[in-house]
């Protein structure tokens, strides 16, 4: 979708304003959210795809203004409502008022070691041989769907040469949309900068993403 | 939050009331999770201890070091960053897909997520608030020396800038250049001069002088 996180060539945000000796969390409830969106991701009720699409679908003006942990809570308070875990009400209540959806699993302390460790790979095997090779020119498609790409709109429509073949991988534009993993092969593709920002471009700049086959055709 | 005196209404602007509006929020979420059984609050404490205390920048400065010890290492993080990095024991989630890129006299890397947050979490902890944020997400792609500038990084005119914007799951390691003047350190004291934003892209590994 074309949404507020494609943010990718904009202007007018501002500068970007490391912080020295930056704490890991602001404040206490960041712990809890950070905490709290990672355990209910150990639900096994949707995936990494859902929740980046749940993220990217609040409100322009909401996405820009909050910070990140703020984008994870508002996002998973869509996907517990979603799936059926709580409702608004409980949320206004601040309490249980109904049971609601079991998950496959619940995270206890004990299993946050192994889990963290585990992560949740996403390759996949696909039975057909990539259709592109390191070293060819290639060029992303145009398309704008409303639903979730990973495919940011500075990079549609832009030639490229394939530097690496990366193996396959879950499709995200299908998985956000419980359609399924449809793994395909993902190609780093590089562009230079000035196919990508035309006049005025730095002459230096080379810029790559990680492109799923489909968002690709030969040049 | 019964301590509240000023009813149960939507409007938490008040003056008196001492949670944020996000504290409100995320307390609230907490609470009806904990009463339906779904989350462990000592599993959230164990999260959080996790990324404050065990996995962080400390873990990317022992894999920069020991590619600029070992040859065969370097070589095999160049090869299968993935195998390379969890052969010291850095695994798991946001590391699973492992790139290592390396600097040279030539080109400097940049790592960027434009669209979300991707970040190699196994091997540089959680994100900082400025990688997340729009601004440096916005403007590494388009403008990566204004911003290496914001960070008091200044690169010759001539030295060539590869930006990797992280669209799919492949997570990025930024292998900076071995800093002059260190010939006999350790790999102890190397790491000690590889600092999270070197392996960004964002800064250079510190000079021996600059660590001191």
């Amino acid at each position: 979708m074309n949404g507020p996180h494609d943010l990718g060539g904009q202007h007018g945000l501002g500068p970007v304003a490391p912080e020295t000796n930056e704490p890991y969390f602001h404040a206490e409830w960041e712990k809890r959210a950070l905490g709290v969106t990672l355990s209910c991701g150990a639900f096994g009720a949707w995936t990494i795809d859902e929740s980046r699409h749940a993220r990217e679908s609040l409100p322009p003006a909401t996405y820009l203004s909050a910070s990140y942990y703020e984008i994870w809570t508002r996002a998973l308070e869509t996907l517990l409502k979603r799936h059926g875990f709580l409702t608004q009400a409980e949320l206004d209540a601040g309490h249980m008022l109904e049971r609601g959806a079991e998950p496959k699993r619940v995270l206890k302390a004990d299993m946050v070691a192994g889990v963290l460790a585990k992560g949740g790979p996403c390759d996949r095997p696909v039975e057909t041989s990539p259709l592109f090779f390191a070293g060819e020119r290639v060029r992303t498609k145009n398309f704008n769907p409303e639903t979730h790409t990973r495919l940011p709109r500075y990079a549609r429509a832009k030639t490229g040469v394939v530097e690496a073949v990366q193996g396959s991988f879950v499709f995200p534009d299908d998985n956000a949309h419980g359609k399924g993993e449809n793994p395909q092969w993902v190609y780093t593709v590089v562009f230079d900068g000035g196919e990508i920002w035309g006049e005025g471009a730095d002459p230096t700049l080379t810029i790559s993403i990680d492109a799923w086959e489909s968002y690709l055709e030969h040049a | 939050m019964s301590e509240h005196h000023h009813g149960h209404g939507h409007d938490h602007h008040h003056h008196d009331n001492h949670f944020t509006d996000m504290e409100a929020r995320v307390k609230a979420l907490e609470t009806v999770l904990t009463e339906k059984g779904l989350i462990d609050p000592a599993a959230i404490d164990a999260i959080v201890e996790t990324y404050e205390t065990k996995v962080g920048p400390r873990n990317g400065a022992r894999v920069v070091a020991k590619a600029w010890g070992d040859p065969e290492f370097a070589a095999w993080l160049k090869r299968d960053a993935t195998a390379a990095i969890a052969s010291l024991g850095f695994t798991g989630r946001q590391g699973e897909h492992m790139r290592a890129v390396f600097n040279t006299p030539d080109t400097h890397n940049l790592v960027v997520c434009t669209l979300c947050s991707c970040y190699p979490w196994a091997v540089l902890g959680l994100p900082p608030v400025w990688y997340k944020a729009p601004p440096y997400r916005s403007r590494a792609v388009i403008d990566p020396r204004g911003v290496l500038a914001e960070f008091g990084l200044e690169l010759s005119a001539e030295k060539k800038i590869r930006v990797w914007d992280s669209t799919a799951e492949l997570r990025y390691l930024v292998v900076p250049e071995r800093p002059d003047g260190t010939e006999d350190f350790s790999e102890e004291q190397l790491a000690e001069l590889v600092t999270r934003d070197s392996m960004i892209g964002t800064g250079l590994a510190l000079s021996p002088e600059a660590a001191r």
